[in-house]
């Protein structure tokens, strides 16, 4: 186990889940919540993983993201360096290493251990072993 | 063969084409019992390790991931619901496609995250819901999955409304035009029926795509949903192992156990006859002729 001095987050040999991509997309499903996006992380183990960069998919999924959701997830996870603050309008873009940066932040970093909270009713949801627990008990449906 | 919800098609071809033999023990495990139970720790290690079961899933899932029809160039974002082990998943990355899994059983999902599959998998119930935003996913795939939500496994449990939960989040969380394939094993047409039909109250056209329709282990049935039309493929994709003709070969003629004469064919009286003939214009040695020539004789014999 080996830590980091300036995020504090713990890396260790384990491959596993839960990207900021997956977080970006995932909402809370509890009953009566209207706009259950975005969930909350909390982590406290984190680790890092080395992906293919493919630019043609990062810039096709750039429109599908939240960018602030994204970029505030990033920076909680230690990975929000030299990501723009706003999303460039600019429909073919293709700065590489831009690119490359959120191709990083967004696959290659994953959360092992961890809650996901919901805006609306505040329900966490823990993360094991990179693994959300998003099932709801019988008062919750 | 294939099923449109816009044909007028009788209901009897769709019997026969839905048909499966349920006489063998365990092809209902859904009978035995809810997925997250069936699917523990033994019985996850097991179907990750049988070469068989490797074998049917990844042809399964190529065959769902050809169905999707996504553009060739560029790599999608996928939903594989009821990921499991990951078998399926792998065939998405291995079409270059990032995907992520759902899946019920705690036990299937430390398997895929041991075998260090790609996507990312999440420990849910779809019968609770499809917990994305709008628009996220290219497409969708299920192997093997949708049968286990027909039942009741608890007894709050209302089949209709998991479905119609299932389906209505599911279509928002799909992005216009994508589509969700679903391989799946019909107990009854009835119950195809119930799918179809709470698919299509929540938005979703297409139909039922049916492999190898005439062979009882090759025939694969893919439920084919679209959400929304797209622009250029308003078709249903073709099926496989099918001849000229669309229609299910059975016979309405009576068996007999008799083995009747075929034309050209010699039957052994004859032959033997024949072969007597020949013999005598050889000068060989032949017995007599007599009403018991060529008769059956017992097996002994």
């Amino acid at each position: 186990v080996v830590s980091t001095q300036s995020t504090g987050n713990y890396f260790i040999q384990t491959n596993l889940r839960m990207k900021l991509l997956t977080h970006n997309m995932l909402k809370s499903h509890c009953k009566g919540v209207v706009n259950g996006f975005p969930l909350k992380i909390t982590s406290n183990q984190v680790d890092v993983k080395e992906i293919e960069f493919n630019p043609d998919f990062i810039s096709r999924m750039l429109s599908r993201l939240d960018w602030t959701v994204f970029v505030q997830s990033a920076n909680l996870l230690g990975v929000g360096e030299g990501l723009p603050d706003m999303l460039p309008e600019d429909q073919d873009f293709d700065d590489e290493d831009v690119l490359k940066k959120i191709h990083h932040a967004l696959l290659e970093v994953e959360v092992i251990e961890g809650e996901l909270e919901c805006p609306e009713t505040g329900r966490k949801f823990p993360i094991s072993k990179g693994i959300p627990d998003l099932r709801l008990n019988e008062d919750e449906k | 063969a294939v099923v449109s919800t816009q044909s007028t098609g009788s209901f009897k071809l769709l019997q026969e084409l839905l048909h499966y033999p349920t006489n063998l023990r365990m092809s209902r495990p859904e009978h035995i019992g809810p997925p997250e139970l069936f699917y523990n720790d033994s019985e996850a290690t097991k179907y990750t390790n049988n070469t068989r079961i490797i074998d049917i899933q990844m042809s399964m899932s190529s065959r769902a991931i050809e169905l999707l029809n996504l553009p060739d160039d560029q790599p999608s974002f996928i939903l594989d619901v009821g990921c499991g082990s990951g078998l399926s998943g792998e065939s998405i990355t291995e079409a270059g496609h990032y995907w992520v899994g759902m899946d019920i059983s705690p036990s299937m999902l430390d398997v895929a995250v041991e075998r260090e599959v790609e996507g990312d998998v999440v420990l849910s119930d779809i019968g609770q819901g499809v917990p994305f935003r709008a628009g996220t996913f290219d497409g969708v795939i299920s192997i093997s999955v949708l049968q286990w939500l027909c039942n009741a496994d608890k007894a709050h449990h209302n089949p209709f409304k998991r479905l119609k939960c299932f389906f209505t989040m599911l279509f928002s969380s799909m992005r216009s035009g994508g589509r969700a394939i679903f391989q799946v094993y019909p107990e009854s047409p009835k119950q195809m029926e119930l799918i179809t039909e709470q698919a299509t109250r929540c938005g979703f056209t297409g139909g039922v795509v049916v492999d190898y329709p005439n062979s009882t282990k090759a025939k694969k049935i893919f439920l084919c949903l679209f959400a929304g039309t797209p622009v250029n493929n308003i078709k249903m994709p073709q099926a496989l192992g099918n001849e000229d003709d669309n229609t299910v070969q059975y016979s309405s003629e009576r068996f007999t156990g008799k083995k009747r004469k075929r034309q050209g064919e010699v039957t052994r009286k004859e032959w033997i006859a024949n072969k007597k003939q020949k013999r005598r214009a050889q000068g060989k040695e032949v017995t007599a002729d007599s009403k018991f020539s060529g008769r059956k004789r017992k097996p002994k014999f």
